[in-house]
């Protein structure tokens, strides 16, 4: 069921990539970057109810979530939003500059203005 | 036996301090350059008593013996010659250019590089390493470039330039693959032990395509054919420069090469079949364009062809009397042509013309200089008294004398000489003799170093031709010795009695006046001639050539174009197709997987969020409304918390959350000054679009349930648990990696938020630039 989550959220962002528009295109960025982290996520195998907290007693952490992959995530989740927040800030100055979405518009160069 | 390395460092630290010179003496640069070439000049002069005794120096550096590269310097009877021409040319020249670059911009920068050049050509002919030999080789093929390209403001100089640069840099590539396919068969690049192990090299299977290469960059170097015509268009270089690199130095480097290679690779069925071919045709090629020219640079140029040819025939024919003629004649033409080219660049400057139509009768205005210009045409036609006579009568010798198909490079090298005497006696009479089309009326003093470097060169030429003999025992018989490997008599005079060869000489004189006679007499045979030319050789090489690289720039062009066509979208589209049909393949060869997850719906709440999340994301893309999009992507993320924190992720939940909070506000700061989403796209590109979106999310859902599978035992993790506690005393294994087993990738991590951070604030609180 995960599986196929993952697969749509990939679909949309696809399809949200290849929008003319620059707002979808971010959009698209953000769908990607879930549903990797959802891979990653679902790809270590999938622990209900046990966090991997451990104190010194105990002693079977086999049964545990595994905690790699979790770190590997947070860190994925962290650099997605600066990522999306810089792109952001970016197409806003983009779109001061030059008044336009269309992603088809940026094939000029500033010469050619 | 340091004098030699530091002559040549000493010409680059001259040649760059030529920008730093105090202001004062910045304008006789050109004097003061001259003084260091006679310096040096005097040096080897110094050095003939020694050389002519058959003795050399040889100065050894080791740079990286590993790999056979050395410094060797060589300083011999070949070496020795070719010092002597560069460095005693090169004061000449000098002085010429001190008066002739007087009027033109950015003189420091032709200093800089005509000096390096010096001192590149310098480095060549002493190089006794083949490897080393080559770098100074490309320094003056680049150097080359940069003074033919001195007046960078023509369109013709650049191509020329260019072209020179080209067809000179293949043929170096070509050297160095030769020298190195040869070097390999003896296991050196040292000329010495090339020389000592000879037969080793002729009997190796190596030698036949080294050869070959070795020759195409000797005779792209020294402009043989079917490579001559980089030389003519090169004429667009200042004056001096073709008087010294285009005539005197330069394309010798090529002549140098093969007379220092001669004992080496010379003397075989292979040495004396090809060498001597493309020399005859060469020969034949630069004489006969020659005739037809009327741009008096043009001319020389051509004749410079003819005798770069008779040089590469004459070291190909290989016998102790061709070898002498080779020797005199590199010196004979060094002297004559240099001159008639300084004297060429003084007529342009003076009378603003290099047709030689358009001039006449200059003997009235200029008569020291046409003086001068009638003493080295004699020379170049061959006449007594001059040092030409001399050399004429004895190439005449060597080719009587050639083995193997002699009798036709005699033929040849008759109407070579009939026609060169026509194009000087052309010269002569149209340029300086006859009636002067205008006078030009120039004050005597300040042509004073414009005259200079010519009337040395043709003095020289004169006082040798009448007594050649000192000259002949002290300087050309020890290069003669070296090229030939064996010891040599020279001895040379004037007058040889009245034999064979001298008949010829008259033959030649007779037929090339009546030719002249006819040339000059009637314009219309000129014009006719030259409408024949272009129909009997309609293949124009330059314009081959420059069309070459045009249609290969132009497909480069075409392809970059498919390639890199400006749309962003389509290069993203390419790149996920691509992974996808990758994808498919992958699974396509893998596909006996067994999954061994069933299809389940439990936990029910969990498959309820997922079905919100699913729904939420297509809505999320097929809503038209901008704030909806952003609010369901809002809704796709604290899913994604809800699913981390059902499946034992709690920092994972929270982080997601905060992320997705901030993406969210984000998005509605900035919506509000974003244009509502417009209809960009065709329906057909939607449907394209969705098709390979459901591809390549279809793949990716098959290679999660494979991740599933696949069993990550990761002995890490089992580490981080057992010692997160005992050693870094933290419970949350997820924290303690974060933050003390993995700290400095969480360090690197603040880092890019920061520098995300201060991009943003720079984006969104600079100043609104000019639009």
């Amino acid at each position: 069921m995960l599986s196929i989550l993952v697969g749509v959220l990939y679909t949309a962002g696809v399809y949200m990539l290849l929008r003319r528009s620059i707002l979808k295109f971010i959009i698209g960025i953000i769908f990607m970057s879930n549903a990797t982290n959802l891979l990653v996520f679902i790809s270590a195998g999938l622990v209900a109810g046990k966090p991997a907290f451990v104190n010194g007693a105990t002693t079977n952490v086999s049964q545990l979530a595994d905690p790699m992959p979790q770190a590997l995530v947070l860190t994925a989740i962290v650099i997605g939003l600066g990522m999306a927040v810089f792109i952001l800030a970016l197409k806003y100055k983009y779109f001061e500059v030059t008044g336009t979405d269309d992603l088809d518009q940026l094939k000029q160069t500033d010469s050619q203005k | 036996m340091l004098p030699m390395l530091n002559l040549v460092i000493l010409y680059f630290l001259f040649a760059l301090s030529i920008f730093i010179l105090p202001k004062a003496i910045k304008s006789q640069k050109g004097i003061l350059i001259a003084f260091l070439q006679m310096a040096a000049f005097v040096w080897f002069v110094f050095k003939v008593p020694l050389v002519s005794a058959n003795n050399s120096e040889l100065l050894f550096l080791k740079w990286i013996p590993e790999l056979g590269l050395n410094f060797e310097f060589l300083l011999d009877g070949l070496s020795l010659a070719f010092a002597l021409l560069v460095t005693g040319v090169g004061v000449l020249v000098f002085l010429y250019a001190h008066s002739y670059m007087k009027s033109y911009d950015n003189t420091a920068k032709f200093f800089f590089f005509l000096l390096l050049f010096s001192g590149a050509m310098l480095g060549l002919v002493l190089s006794a390493n083949l490897i080393q030999l080559f770098i100074f080789w490309e320094l003056t093929t680049v150097l080359s470039f940069f003074l033919i390209s001195f007046f960078n403001e023509k369109e013709l100089a650049r191509k020329a330039a260019f072209q020179s640069l080209v067809i000179t840099f293949l043929g170096g590539l070509s050297l160095l693959a030769g020298i190195i396919v040869i070097g390999s068969a003896v296991d050196s690049y040292s000329i010495n032990d090339w020389v000592a192990g000879a037969d080793k090299i002729k009997s190796s299977s190596s030698y036949v395509p080294g050869l070959i290469l070795i020759l195409i960059g000797v005779f792209t170097k020294s402009a043989q054919f079917p490579f001559h015509f980089w030389l003519p268009g090169a004429m667009q270089a200042p004056a001096p420069v073709s008087a010294y690199l285009h005539s005197a130095t330069m394309v010798k480097a090529g002549v140098f090469l093969l007379a220092r290679l001669s004992p080496a690779l010379g003397g075989t069925d292979e040495w004396t079949f090809i060498v001597p071919l493309f020399g005859v045709i060469t020969m034949l090629v630069g004489s006969y364009f020659a005739i037809t020219q009327t741009d008096l640079k043009a001319i020389l140029a051509y004749t410079t062809i003819n005798a770069l040819g008779v040089l590469v025939l004459l070291l190909g024919i290989d016998t102790n009397l061709s070898i002498k003629a080779a020797v005199l004649f590199l010196f004979i033409h060094a002297f004559y042509k240099a001159s008639l080219f300084m004297i060429a660049g003084f007529i342009e400057k003076k009378t603003g013309t290099r047709e030689i139509n358009e001039l006449g009768g200059l003997i009235k205005s200029f008569p020291i200089t046409s003086a001068i210009a009638l003493l080295a045409l004699l020379s170049m036609a061959g006449l007594p008294p001059m040092l030409g006579f001399l050399g004429k009568e004895l190439i005449y010798e060597a080719k009587v004398q050639s083995p193997g198909f002699g009798s036709m490079i005699f033929i040849f090298g008759f109407i070579s000489n009939v026609l060169m005497f026509a194009v000087s006696m052309k010269v002569l009479f149209k340029v300086f003799l006859g009636k002067a089309k205008k006078t030009y009326t120039v004050s005597r003093f300040k042509n004073t170093f414009f005259v200079i470097g010519p009337a040395i060169l043709v003095l020289i030429s004169l006082v040798i031709g009448i007594a050649p003999n000192l000259f002949g025992k002290w300087i050309i018989e020890p290069a003669t010795n070296v090229i030939y490997a064996s010891p040599v008599n020279v001895e040379l005079a004037l007058w040889h009695g009245f034999n064979q060869v001298l008949l010829l000489s008259i033959a030649t004189v007779v037929l090339g006046s009546m030719l002249s006679y006819i040339l000059i007499k009637y314009n219309r045979v000129e014009v006719l001639w030259q409408k024949f030319n272009t129909t009997v050789f309609p293949v124009n090489l330059p314009e081959l050539f420059t069309k070459t690289i045009e249609s290969f720039v132009a497909f480069s062009v075409s392809k970059t174009k498919i390639l890199q066509h400006g749309y962003h979208r389509y290069y993203i589209l390419s790149i996920i197709v691509f992974t996808a049909v990758l994808l498919w393949v992958q699974l396509f060869v893998t596909k006996g997987w067994q999954f061994e997850i069933p299809f389940t719906f439990k936990p029910f709440y969990i498959s309820g969020l997922v079905f919100i999340i699913m729904l939420a994301t297509l809505f999320s893309v097929i809503t038209r409304s901008r704030i909806a999009a952003i609010l369901s992507m809002g809704v796709t993320g604290y899913g994604m918390a809800l699913i981390f924190l059902y499946y034992s992720a709690v920092d994972l939940a929270i982080t997601q959350i905060l992320s997705e909070t901030l993406i969210v506000v984000m998005f509605m700061l900035i919506l509000q000054r974003l244009p509502t989403f417009t209809k960009l796209s065709s329906k057909a590109t939607k449907i394209r679009d969705l098709i390979v979106s459901i591809i390549f999310g279809t793949a990716m859902t098959l290679v999660t349930l494979k991740a599933i599978n696949v069993n990550l035992s990761s002995p890490i993790s089992e580490f981080f648990m057992q010692n997160s506690f005992q050693k870094a005393f933290g419970e949350n294994v997820v924290n303690v990696i974060l933050v003390d087993f993995r700290a400095l990738d969480t360090l690197g991590e603040a880092t890019v938020l920061v520098i995300a951070a201060v991009g943003v604030s720079v984006l969104l609180f600079s100043k609104k630039s000019k639009s």
